[in-house]
C-alpha cells in the first residue's frame, strides 16, 4: 500500500494505493494519526485500492471514530462498486461520509 | 507503553514468542499483544497449536503447549505478534486409539476448534472443495466488535408472535427474488421491506451454524443432479456462521454481514431465532471423518455404546454427549454466544429430546441442560422451542421438560388439522382442542397455550400446496427410489395428483390452501408459516427436499403473481390476528361466563347455535370467542364467530347472538372468491342475515361483532 498526503487549505487529501488489509492497515492508521490535529477534514481518495479486507475497514472506522471526537470529519472518496457493496451489507457504510469524487465534496 | 507485564512473552517456542494463557474463554481470543488459544480434552496427552497462512495446505508453524501451559484438562497459551488477519489455526492431539474405552485420537489429524468463530474452508457456496485437503474445515480468529448502534430485541411476548420459518438460501436464491446478492443474508435483507408487508414478526432460520453442504454429496444416477447437504442439519462449527450464505464470506465477513441482517430485521421489529442441532454433529460414525470432537476427545462428546460404537438416536450417526457437564457447558456457551453476540432472540432445538438424555442415553427425568438452558441468565428472554422427539423413538410432544420456560413444535396440531381439512370425520372435537391451544397437552402443568407452537406445514414435509396437491411423496429426485420421507402426510389432493388444469381442482386447492391458513391464524398457541406458503410454493410433491440446490428448493417468487389473492389472504389473517387479542390469550380458555357479556369466554357450535357436533361422523365445529374476556378481561376486544365446514356440501349455520348493541360483520369466507374472501380488520361488512349463514362446502367463515 502506499499513501499520497496533500495539504490543502479545507482539508488533509489522503491518497491509497494497493491492498488494504491485516499487514498494512496498522501503516495506514499511523500516517493518519498525525493528521488528525492538522486539519478538520480528512479525505481519503481509495479510487486506487484495490483490495480492502475486514481489518482494513476496521481501521477506517477506527479514525473515523477518533477524528469524530476531535469534532473533525472524514469523507471517503472513489470507493469502487463492489467495495461499497461489501461495506453496505456488513454495515459499514452507513457509519461514513462517501462522494464519487473529490470535486463533489463540499466544504 | 504497555503498563501491564503479563503483555510480554515468557517463553518462545517454534520461533514464537508465548506465554502461558488463560484457560477461559475457550476458544481463541484477542489479547493485548497477541491471541489466547484454549482447548479442552481430558484424555490427550499432549496437544499442539497449529498454525497455517490464509489457506495454505502445510502448517506454517506447531507449538506444542509445555505442561505448565495445561490447567486441569485444558491447553492454553498466549501466542504474541500474529497476523490474526492471515492466520489459520488447528489444534493436533495426541492420546490413546482405544475404541473400546472410548478413544479415538489421531495425531495424524488437524482439528478444527469447536469454538472457533470464523471457519474458512468452505467460504463461497457450493465451490468444489479440494478432498485431499488435511484441514478442510479451517478455524480463523475473530474480530468482535460490530457496532450495533442501540440495537435491541423486539422482545415481543411468545403470544404475539408470528412465525416464518425459511432457508437463508432458498429464500432469494431463485432469480425471480430480484435481489442484488441472491442467496445470501444480504439478500435476506433486501426481501425485510417484504417481509414487514406481510405482517410476520420472527423469522425463524434453518441452519446457519456452519455445516459442509458437501457432506454426503452425492449423484443422483437418474438424473445427474448432484445432490448436497443442503439443509445443513450437521454441524460443523458451531460458534461459527455459514460462510456460504453471506455474499461476503470470500471475505471472512460473515460475522458482520449475518449482524447487519439482524440488526435491520430488529428495526424492522423481527425477531430472529435459529434453528440449532445440537444432537449430532457432522462427523458421522466411527467410519466418518475426524473435524473436531472425535480427535479432541471422542468419549467426552459422544454417547457411545459399551463397545465404544457410536448410538445412533439422531439417525445421523452419532449423537452429541448432552448432558455430560463439559459438552453441558459447551452447549450453554454457544447459546450465550449467539444471544449476546448476534442478538439472538430464540432458538428452536432439532431433536430436542435427546438433549434430555444421560449419558448412556437413557431419557432423564430432570434434564440438567435443559434446565440450564431455561434459567440461563444471558438466555432468560429469548424464546426456547423444542422439537420434542428424537429419532431413537423418544417423543414428548406435550411432556418435555419445560421449567415453564420451553415451548414445542406442536405435532398434534398440524396432523390433526390436516385430517380435519381434508374431511376425516370424528375430529371436531380434536380440533376444538387444537385451535384453543392444545390445553390436553399443555394445561394439566399450567404451560399454557403459548408451550404451542401450530404450525400445519413446515420444511420437512409437504409445502402447503403440495399438501392439498398430492396424496402421496414423490421423492425420485432424491434418487431413494421414493423410499425416504414420511408417508404420513394426512394431505389430499382434491381430486388430481400433481399440477392440474382443472378449474374445479384448482379452486378447490386455493380454498384448502385459505382454510388452512385461517385455521392456523386463528388458533390459540403460536402461529409458524412456511417461507412461500403464502403464494403456494411447491416442490412438486417431494416431502423431504433436504438434498436439492435446485429450483426444487428455492422460492419462485413469481409464484406471488401467480397466487395474489392467497397472498392477500394470508397478509390479512395475520393482520386479523394482531388485531385480536382474544386469539392470543396466556392461558386456556375456559367455559367461565362473564357478568360483563354473559357469554363463556369460549363456546362451541354446530349448524345449531349452541349444539356442537363432536360426533364421529362430524366434520363441522363452530366457535364463538367472548371478546370482553380477552387476555383475562383487560384489553377490549370484538367477539367472534370462527365456523369451519369441512363437509363438501354448503351447511347452513344457525349463528349465536351478538353480544349486544353489537352485529355481525364479515371478516372472512373462504367460500367467496377474492376480493370478497377476506377483509381489512376494521373493514368487514355487515351480515345482512344476522340469525344464519350458508357456509360453502369446505370452507372457513370467521364473524366479528362489532
Amino acid at each position: 500500500m502506499k499513501t499520497e498526503i496533500s495539504r490543502q487549505p479545507t482539508h488533509v487529501l489522503v491518497a491509497c494505493e494497493g491492498h488494504i488489509d491485516g499487514k498494512t492497515a496498522p501503516e495506514l492508521q499511523a500516517t493518519l494519526a498525525p493528521l488528525f490535529g492538522e486539519a478538520s477534514a480528512i479525505v481519503l481518495d481509495l479510487s486506487k485500492v484495490d483490495y480492502m479486507s475486514s481489518a482494513g475497514l476496521r481501521v477506517l472506522l477506527l479514525v473515523h471514530r477518533q477524528l469524530v471526537a476531535k469534532k473533525g470529519r472524514t469523507v471517503l472518496v472513489g470507493l469502487s462498486e463492489s467495495l461499497t457493496e461489501t461495506m453496505r451489507i456488513t454495515g459499514f457504510l452507513q457509519f461514513f461520509e462517501t462522494q464519487p469524487t473529490l470535486a463533489a465534496v463540499k466544504f | 507503553m504497555d503498563t501491564r507485564i503479563d503483555v510480554y512473552p515468557t517463553h518462545e517456542i517454534a520461533g514464537y514468542p508465548v506465554r502461558a494463557g488463560r484457560p477461559l474463554p475457550f476458544g481463541a481470543t484477542l489479547v493485548p499483544g497477541g491471541v489466547n488459544f484454549s482447548i479442552f480434552s481430558r484424555h490427550a496427552t499432549a496437544c499442539s497449536l497449529v498454525l497455517f497462512e490464509k489457506g495454505a495446505t502445510e502448517p506454517l508453524a506447531e507449538l506444542p503447549f509445555p505442561a505448565e501451559f495445561r490447567i486441569g484438562d485444558v491447553f492454553c497459551m498466549i501466542v504474541f505478534g500474529l497476523d490474526v488477519e492471515e492466520i489459520e489455526y488447528g489444534y493436533r492431539m495426541d492420546g490413546p486409539f482405544d475404541p473400546a474405552r472410548g478413544h479415538r485420537f489421531d495425531k495424524t489429524k488437524i482439528l478444527s476448534d469447536p469454538h472457533a468463530r470464523l471457519l474458512a474452508g468452505r467460504n463461497v457456496w457450493g465451490a468444489e472443495p479440494d478432498w485431499s485437503a488435511p484441514y478442510p474445515h479451517r478455524a480463523r480468529i475473530a474480530f468482535d466488535d460490530f457496532d450495533w448502534q442501540g440495537d435491541r430485541s423486539p422482545g415481543i411476548p411468545l403470544e404475539d408472535l408470528v412465525i416464518y420459518e425459511l432457508h437463508v438460501r432458498s429464500f432469494t436464491q431463485h432469480p425471480s427474488s430480484e435481489v442484488k446478492n441472491r442467496g445470501t443474508y444480504a439478500g435476506l435483507a433486501e426481501k425485510i421491506p417484504y417481509l414487514k408487508e406481510l405482517g410476520v414478526n420472527c423469522v425463524e432460520l434453518m441452519p446457519i451454524f456452519e455445516f459442509d453442504e458437501f457432506e454426503n454429496s452425492r449423484v443422483n444416477q437418474e438424473t445427474g443432479e448432484r445432490l448436497l447437504n443442503y439443509w445443513g442439519y450437521s454441524t460443523v462449527g458451531f460458534f461459527a456462521p455459514k460462510a456460504g450464505f453471506a455474499a461476503t464470506g470470500r471475505l471472512g465477513m460473515q460475522m458482520d454481514e449475518l449482524k447487519t441482517l439482524v440488526r435491520q430485521l430488529h428495526e424492522a421489529g423481527i425477531e430472529v431465532m435459529l434453528d440449532v442441532v445440537f444432537n449430532h454433529t457432522a462427523e458421522g460414525n466411527e467410519n466418518g471423518p475426524y473435524i473436531s470432537f472425535r480427535g479432541l476427545d471422542n468419549q467426552a462428546y459422544y454417547i457411545l455404546t459399551p463397545e465404544g460404537y457410536y448410538y445412533n438416536f439422531s439417525g445421523c450417526g452419532n449423537t452429541l454427549n448432552c448432558n455430560n457437564p463439559v459438552v453441558r457447558a459447551f452447549v450453554l456457551d454457544c447459546l450465550r454466544y449467539w444471544a449476546a453476540e448476534y442478538h439472538i432472540d430464540g432458538f428452536r432445538f432439532d431433536l430436542a429430546s435427546i438433549l434430555g438424555r444421560d449419558l448412556q442415553g437413557a431419557p432423564l427425568a430432570n434434564p440438567p441442560l435443559l434446565e440450564s438452558l431455561a434459567y440461563d441468565p444471558i438466555l432468560s428472554k429469548c424464546k426456547l422451542v423444542a422439537e420434542a422427539w428424537d429419532a431413537g423413538g423418544l417423543y414428548q410432544v406435550g411432556s418435555f421438560p419445560a421449567y415453564g420456560r420451553w415451548a414445542e413444535w406442536n405435532g398434534r396440531f398440524r396432523d390433526d388439522i390436516r385430517k380435519f381439512l381434508k374431511g376425516d370425520t370424528g375430529l371436531a372435537g380434536a380440533v376444538a382442542t387444537r385451535v384453543l391451544g392444545s390445553a390436553d397437552l399443555y394445561g394439566w402443568n399450567q404451560r399454557g397455550p403459548t408451550a404451542s407452537i401450530n404450525f400445519v406445514t413446515c420444511h420437512d414435509g409437504f409445502t402447503l400446496h403440495d399438501l392439498v396437491a398430492y396424496n402421496g411423496k414423490h421423492n425420485e429426485a432424491n434418487g431413494e427410489q421414493n423410499r425416504d420421507g414420511s408417508n404420513d402426510n394426512e394431505s389430499w389432493n382434491c381430486g388430481w395428483e400433481g399440477e392440474s388444469s382443472d378449474e374445479g381442482v384448482l379452486t378447490l386447492r386455493r380454498r384448502q390452501m385459505k382454510n388452512a391458513i385461517a385455521m392456523l391464524l386463528v388458533s390459540n398457541g403460536v402461529p409458524m408459516l412456511l417461507a412461500g406458503d403464502e403464494f403456494a410454493r411447491t416442490q412438486y410433491g417431494n416431502n423431504n427436499n433436504y438434498c436439492h440446490d435446485t429450483e426444487l428448493s428455492w422460492i419462485d417468487w413469481n409464484r406471488q403473481k401467480a397466487f395474489p389473492d392467497l397472498h392477500r389472504f394470508v397478509q390479512k389473517m395475520i393482520a386479523f390476528r394482531r388485531a385480536h387479542p382474544v386469539l392470543r390469550p396466556t392461558r386456556h380458555l375456559t367455559g367461565e361466563v362473564s357478568s360483563a357479556s354473559g357469554l363463556p369466554q369460549v363456546s362451541f357450535h354446530g349448524t345449531r347455535a349452541w349444539q356442537a357436533d363432536f360426533s364421529p361422523q362430524s366434520r363441522v365445529l363452530a366457535y364463538l370467542l367472548d371478546g370482553a374476556q380477552a387476555k383475562g378481561g383487560t384489553v377490549p376486544d370484538a367477539t367472534l364467530y370462527i365456523a369451519f365446514n369441512m363437509y363438501w356440501e354448503p351447511l347452513t349455520f344457525e349463528l349465536p347472538f351478538p353480544p349486544a348493541t353489537t352485529r355481525w360483520h364479515v371478516f372472512a369466507n373462504t367460500g367467496c372468491p377474492s376480493p370478497d374472501d377476506i377483509f381489512a380488520p376494521g373493514e368487514e361488512p355487515e351480515l345482512p342475515q344476522q340469525d344464519a349463514i350458508l357456509v360453502g362446502g369446505r370452507s372457513v367463515l370467521i364473524l366479528v361483532a362489532r
